[in-house]
């Protein structure tokens, strides 16, 4: 791998964990406020439902966790392991994959 | 007399500690305990040193635990109890005792194009480079480094990655990415972005905690990985 794909990974990684501490801060504040009130599973829904706003918050939400952990669980990888090359590259671009297909059924789910 | 207990690494990388007693004396330093113990109880001890007065770089050794120069490490602030544990640098092979090889720790500030390439001749003025200007600024906090290696023996990324360049090469890339005269930026930038390089930095901060010239490369990688990333992002990688 370049010396230009390995800075841009390190700078997606970063530019994706700014994105989660908002995100994680956004989604615990409202999971918080939202069951202090006691709203049941069906009334949460019932506001998410349709939602384009909460739709494309959870989908941004996917998609920088969709990048940022595969990214780091390469970096822990070859630290404790002493792994890398192609196959670590394309099992962490699997893992990406994967948690970005789960995560947008997931948004889906409570969209739909 | 008062005496110290010493326990000293004996061996290369298999080997184990042994034990002397030497005379306590005032204003010792852990080089004296070392030079003492070679020249009156065990002449088959190695260990390296030249300049004895923090000039030279070459006497650093793990002392209870932590790296320092020896020669400007006196016993009274490290051996309260009078106990002392010597030991070679970390993440460096041993090649006897005390003395460790060097060679990688210097083949990686070679790697990291650690050496000034200008565009200038001898027919040439002077550059003029304002002592006030941010770049020289740079190069002055980092440029004092003389290569003991002491941060390489601290750094736990050059633990774990062993082909790191580590805080030395990347503190030396720095101050060359800052010399305004220099013509191999972006050569340089490739030599040290990525996995084994700046970018591999998890910013513990021990180089700089433990440097005993008070450099910190911490500061030099992070400011290497901004660069790498702009120059990445501008399509210069």
């Amino acid at each position: 791998m370049s010396a230009r794909a390995q800075t841009l990974l390190w700078l997606a990684q970063r530019a994706s964990a700014a994105v989660l501490a908002l995100c994680v801060i956004v989604h615990l504040a409202t999971m918080v406020y939202a069951v202090r009130g006691g709203l049941s599973a069906a009334e949460i829904l019932s506001r998410t439902r349709g939602s384009y706003g909460w739709f494309a918050f959870y989908a941004l939400f996917v998609a920088a966790v969709a990048v940022h952990a595969p990214i780091g669980l390469r970096s822990v990888i070859h630290e404790t392991l002493g792994w890398r090359g192609a196959p670590v590259n394309a099992g962490m671009l699997a893992i990406g994959m994967a948690l970005a297909l789960w995560g947008l059924r997931a948004v889906l789910a409570v969209f739909a | 007399m008062a005496m110290l207990k010493v326990a000293v690494w004996r061996g290369a990388e298999k080997g184990g500690f042994q034990t002397y007693e030497v005379p306590r004396l005032a204003s010792q330093t852990v080089l004296d305990v070392v030079t003492h113990i070679q020249r009156a109880i065990d002449p088959s001890l190695a260990y390296r040193f030249a300049c004895r007065v923090g000039v030279c770089g070459s006497c650093a050794m793990n002392v209870n635990g932590r790296a320092r120069w020896t020669c400007r490490t006196h016993v009274e602030k490290v051996a309260a109890d009078g106990q002392l544990e010597i030991a070679p640098l970390s993440n460096l092979p041993v090649i006897k005792d005390l003395v460790t090889n060097m060679e990688q720790f210097f083949d990686k500030w070679a790697k990291a194009r650690g050496r000034f390439t200008g565009a200038r001749t001898r027919d040439d003025d002077f550059a003029r480079v304002m002592p006030d200007s941010p770049q020289r600024r740079h190069v002055d906090a980092g440029i004092e480094c003389i290569g003991c290696g002491v941060c390489y023996s601290a750094c736990d990324v050059v633990q774990w990655k062993p082909d790191y360049l580590g805080p030395a090469a990347l503190n030396r890339a720095w101050t060359l990415h800052n010399d305004v005269r220099d013509t191999r930026r972006v050569e340089r930038l490739v030599a040290v972005a990525g996995d084994a390089g700046c970018h591999a930095c998890h910013t513990h901060m021990s180089c700089s905690e433990r440097c005993p010239k008070q450099i910190a490369p911490t500061i030099g990688i992070a400011g290497l990985k901004r660069a790498a990333a702009a120059a990445a992002l501008d399509g210069e990688l």
